[in-house]
């Protein structure tokens, strides 16, 4: 079937069966490679995009589900303050390792940010618990939305 | 600019036209400088575009382990640039040019090695190029070259100034210096900077990063195995029709080696599908068939008679003399499971027909030369003609490095099966992943140690035994001697500790799955029996458990002196010894692994409920001259959190030879909330760098059970901890 989608601000129709995961759509029909296939069942969040601003795990979401809605990705996620004080963070701070876990990384430091400008340190632990990374650069990225809120603050 | 890797450049490909200086070791081990078109494969450690752009060409592939910044760096002190202006490429396969010096004729990463082997080499490589730009800015300004100087990509000298692209075209005349003087290190400026300037993140936190399983080329047919259910098994017969229901899916055919059925489709998705699609009838007269109690239960047994191989100059008679003189006698008997890799990037390479008739894969490749080998082995293409890009590669742990080339066979072989005009991309899913094969073996120990009345050590017995990763391989030879496969004991064996009267007894055991190197290899379980039964030693004798390790480290040797003070600077740092709140414990670890010494002191506490939270790790390292210090930091941290998670919670099982575990639920990674901090402190000194992705996950176990002991509670001799009675917050 064809599925009208608006991806990182702009409308894309795709062709694909229902109940295809909106991961595998974005990744192979649309080639925005940025959001990584982990595990497949919801458990490591490398897949997270945002669905009308709200973190969302892809490899979980059907496409049809998602019809009309607003999708963004890493790849557009720096045309949003937050998302682009994410990534500066990460930068100064060296966050990323082998990286492959770091787009679902910065997508949930993003939704959380939205929804808590200031967090504590048992917030970003609660909040960020579903993204694994197996290079274990945790401290880091806790550190990472620390700095990110400071630059957002301003 | 971009790397190489990114997206932007990586679809702009060879097509772009751009002028580059190449200097690096020539097919004939010379060092020499060329010019070529960006993308022609000229073997050298480092380009110079015409715009002036630097690129240092990595020979040891990025899986996160910080190689493209270390290189990197080594190439940019030497043109006296900043890190920050350097651009990297990953170099193509070429053992005559890009081979591991420690490899001998094989271009891989492993082991530790990348910054040990690149040292003098990307150094003298950049001091080169150094030179030779200079000598053709004086040859076209018709000046002296002692008139000129290089610096952040620019000549200048003699009431001129140019930048270095401008005579890229000379320097390709002129013969390069096989001994350039190196910088002092007095005069380092990027070497040993504490910046954050890794040359991959920009990539990476903004999805450019390519990496094996991103690659998207025109018309390719995705790939997914339906494998065999358990070792040994093969294929006998399949059904794929209720596969011709799934959009896209293509055509299914058995692997000729009979490890399973490859289902081809149009996507990823549809590839998947089709693959849990297919019915096959499995011939399981040769497999596996135990389940891991009765592979437990065979394992202790086996440390409990004597020993197959013996691994020490002291033997099992003379250790067991010394312990019958004993005045008292500590023993403990160890299990550690099977252990898999995880990588968060699940396996996939891809590989396509090029136009002359060859082939090119596509890969986060730990051992280019293997995939390189493979492909003109299955294939039957001359090595002239095959190809492999080297991408980013999402972890790797060991995993990408086997003695069976698993899944580079798989692509090729794949490949081979259809009419070869498509490009194949194989993909794993964390299911085949997990219960994948190639794991950390599981190992038991038994030690029993003596001491004296004033109680020092005077015997210790120690007994390994564990499937052999190396034996009947094709690395036997480099690492099998007199029977002992040196992975299955390193770590016990060749420890720095002065140990009276140590014998090491390794018994082989009998494969259960295929088993393969893991971050640390065999310092993984070595260490934590090692240091855990040192801090059951001390205990027995009644003393503090840094004081009672430095006993035997003596500084006789650097090698016990490098050992002994970073233990001193960890415990320094962590407040050894003092005062703690109420409920808060430390547990000390220290090891020698690939040339580097780790300590590390975990802090733990202990709730009314029980559950045990790690509230820090301080650790201490020396792994000789830091050249990023602050990815050196990050690699421990890192190699922390890879080690101590395993230990708490993570094995692979087999229930009648079928691995249990299938997907993140069953194989739970560390989270964020498993330790609240890390602090590493790095040791200032001149020796030669050292490994630094392994040497900070050994210490990391032993650590935490040292601190769970030290509460008060047994010793955790059985892995993982959560099957055995300890409750993490």
């Amino acid at each position: 079937m064809t599925i009208k989608l608006k991806i990182n601000g702009a409308e894309r129709s795709v062709e694909a069966e229902p109940g295809t995961p909106l991961l595998w759509v974005i990744r192979d029909e649309l080639k925005l490679t940025g959001t990584k296939f982990g595990c497949g069942v919801a458990s490591c969040g490398a897949c997270t995009v945002h669905v009308d601003g709200e973190p969302t795990r892809s490899c979980q979401t059907y496409v049809e589900d998602v019809e009309g809605a607003e999708v963004s990705t890493i790849e557009a996620i720096g045309d949003d303050k937050i998302g682009a004080a994410v990534q500066q963070a990460w930068k100064e701070l060296d966050v990323v390792q082998c990286g492959y876990c770091q787009s679902g990384q910065i997508m949930s430091a993003v939704g959380l940010l939205k929804e808590t400008p200031k967090p504590t340190l048992e917030e970003i632990d609660e909040y960020m618990d579903g993204n694994a990374c197996r290079c274990a650069t945790y401290q880091r990225i806790r550190a990472g939305i620390q700095r990110a809120s400071e630059i957002v603050e301003g | 600019m971009t790397v190489n890797t990114s997206r932007r450049s990586f679809l702009k490909g060879a097509g772009a036209a751009v002028a580059v200086l190449a200097v690096g070791i020539d097919p004939k081990g010379a060092l020499a400088a060329s010019t070529s078109e960006a993308g022609t494969a000229i073997t050298p450690f480092v380009k110079i575009y015409a715009d002036g752009t630097v690129a240092a060409v990595i020979k040891h592939f990025e899986g996160g382990q910080g190689t493209s910044t270390g290189l990197s760096t080594l190439i940019a002190e030497e043109l006296n640039m900043e890190l920050s202006d350097i651009t990297f490429e990953m170099a193509p396969s070429d053992t005559a040019v890009y081979n591991n010096l420690f490899f001998g004729a094989l271009q891989g990463t492993g082991g530790s090695t990348a910054m040990a082997n690149s040292f003098m080499q990307y150094r003298t490589a950049g001091a080169a190029a150094r030179d030779v730009l200079l000598q053709a800015a004086a040859k076209d300004w018709d000046v002296d070259v002692s008139e000129l100087t290089l610096a952040n990509g620019v000549i200048s000298g003699a009431g001129k100034e140019g930048q270095i692209g401008e005579f890229i075209a000379t320097a390709a005349q002129i013969a390069v210096p096989a001994e350039p003087v190196l910088k002092a290190p007095e005069d380092w400026t990027q070497i040993g900077n504490t910046q954050k300037a890794r040359r991959d993140s920009h990539d990476k936190v903004n999805g450019e990063g390519i990496y094996g399983m991103d690659i998207q080329l025109d018309n390719q047919m995705v790939a997914a195995i339906k494998r065999i259910p358990q070792y040994g098994a093969t294929v006998a017969s399949f059904d794929d029709s209720a596969a011709k229901d799934v959009t896209g899916f293509i055509m299914a055919k058995a692997l000729p080696n009979g490890a399973g059925v490859v289902a081809y489709a149009e996507n990823t998705w549809a590839a998947f599908q089709a693959r849990d699609a297919i019915e096959v009838e499995w011939d399981l007269s040769k497999a596996e068939t135990r389940s891991s109690d009765e592979i437990k239960q065979q394992l202790l047994a086996a440390v409990n008679t004597e020993p197959q191989w013996q691994a020490s100059e002291t033997t099992l008679g003379a250790a067991s003399t010394a312990l019958e003189g004993a005045a008292q006698v500590v023993e403990r008997e160890f299990f550690l499971p099977m252990l898999a890799h995880a990588t968060m990037e699940p396996l996939s390479a891809t590989i396509a027909a090029t136009e002359d008739g060859g082939v090119i894969m596509y890969d986060g490749a730990q051992g280019p030369t293997i995939n390189h080998a493979t492909m003109h082995q299955i294939l039957g293409i001359p090595m002239d003609k095959i190809q492999v890009k080297t991408l980013y590669a999402g972890g790797f742990f060991g995993r990408r490095f086997n003695a069976g080339a698993d899944y580079i066979v798989e692509t090729t072989l794949a490949f081979s099966m259809t009419d070869q005009t498509r490009p194949v991309k194989l993909v794993w899913s964390r299911e085949d992943d997990l219960a994948g094969g190639w794991y950390r073996p599981a190992y038991a120990h038994k030690v029993r140690v003596g001491l004296d009345d004033a109680g020092k050590i005077v015997g210790w017995d120690h007994r390994v035994a564990g499937q052999s990763i190396a034996k009947d391989g094709p690395f036997e030879a480099f690492y099998v001697k007199d029977g002992v496969d040196i992975s299955s004991v390193e770590g016990t064996a060749e420890n720095p500790y002065a140990i009276p009267g140590m014998h090491i007894g390794l018994t082989d055991a009998a494969p259960a799955t295929t088993v393969n190197y893991w971050r640390s290899v065999g310092h993984s379980h070595n260490a934590y029996v090692m240091e855990t039964m040192m801090d059951v030693a001390a205990a027995a004798a009644g003393q503090d458990p840094v004081s009672f390790r430095l006993a035997y480290l003596p500084g006789d040797t650097a090698d016990q002196k490098r050992k002994a003070d970073v233990l001193k600077l960890a415990a320094e740092n962590a407040g050894f010894g003092k005062p703690l709140p109420d409920g808060h414990f430390h547990g000390v670890a220290v090891h020698k692994s690939f040339g580097t010494y780790c300590a590390q002191i975990c802090e733990i506490s202990i709730d009314e409920d029980d559950y045990v939270q790690i509230e820090k790790y301080t650790a201490a390292v020396d792994c000789g001259v830091a050249v990023n210090p602050d990815v050196i930091k990050a690699q421990v941290e890192g190699a922390i959190g890879f080690g101590v998670g395993h230990i708490m919670r993570d094995q692979i099982t087999l229930d009648g030879g079928v691995v249990v575990q299938q997907n993140f639920p069953d194989y739970e990674p560390l989270r964020m909330r498993d330790i609240k901090a890390i602090e590493v402190h790095i040791v200032k000194t001149n020796e030669a760098p050292s490994g630094i992705g392994e040497p900070g996950t050994p210490p990391a176990g032993p650590a935490l059970a040292n601190a769970i002991a030290a509460s008060g509670r047994d010793l955790v001799t059985h892995l993982p901890m959560t099957e055995n009675g300890v409750e993490f917050a």
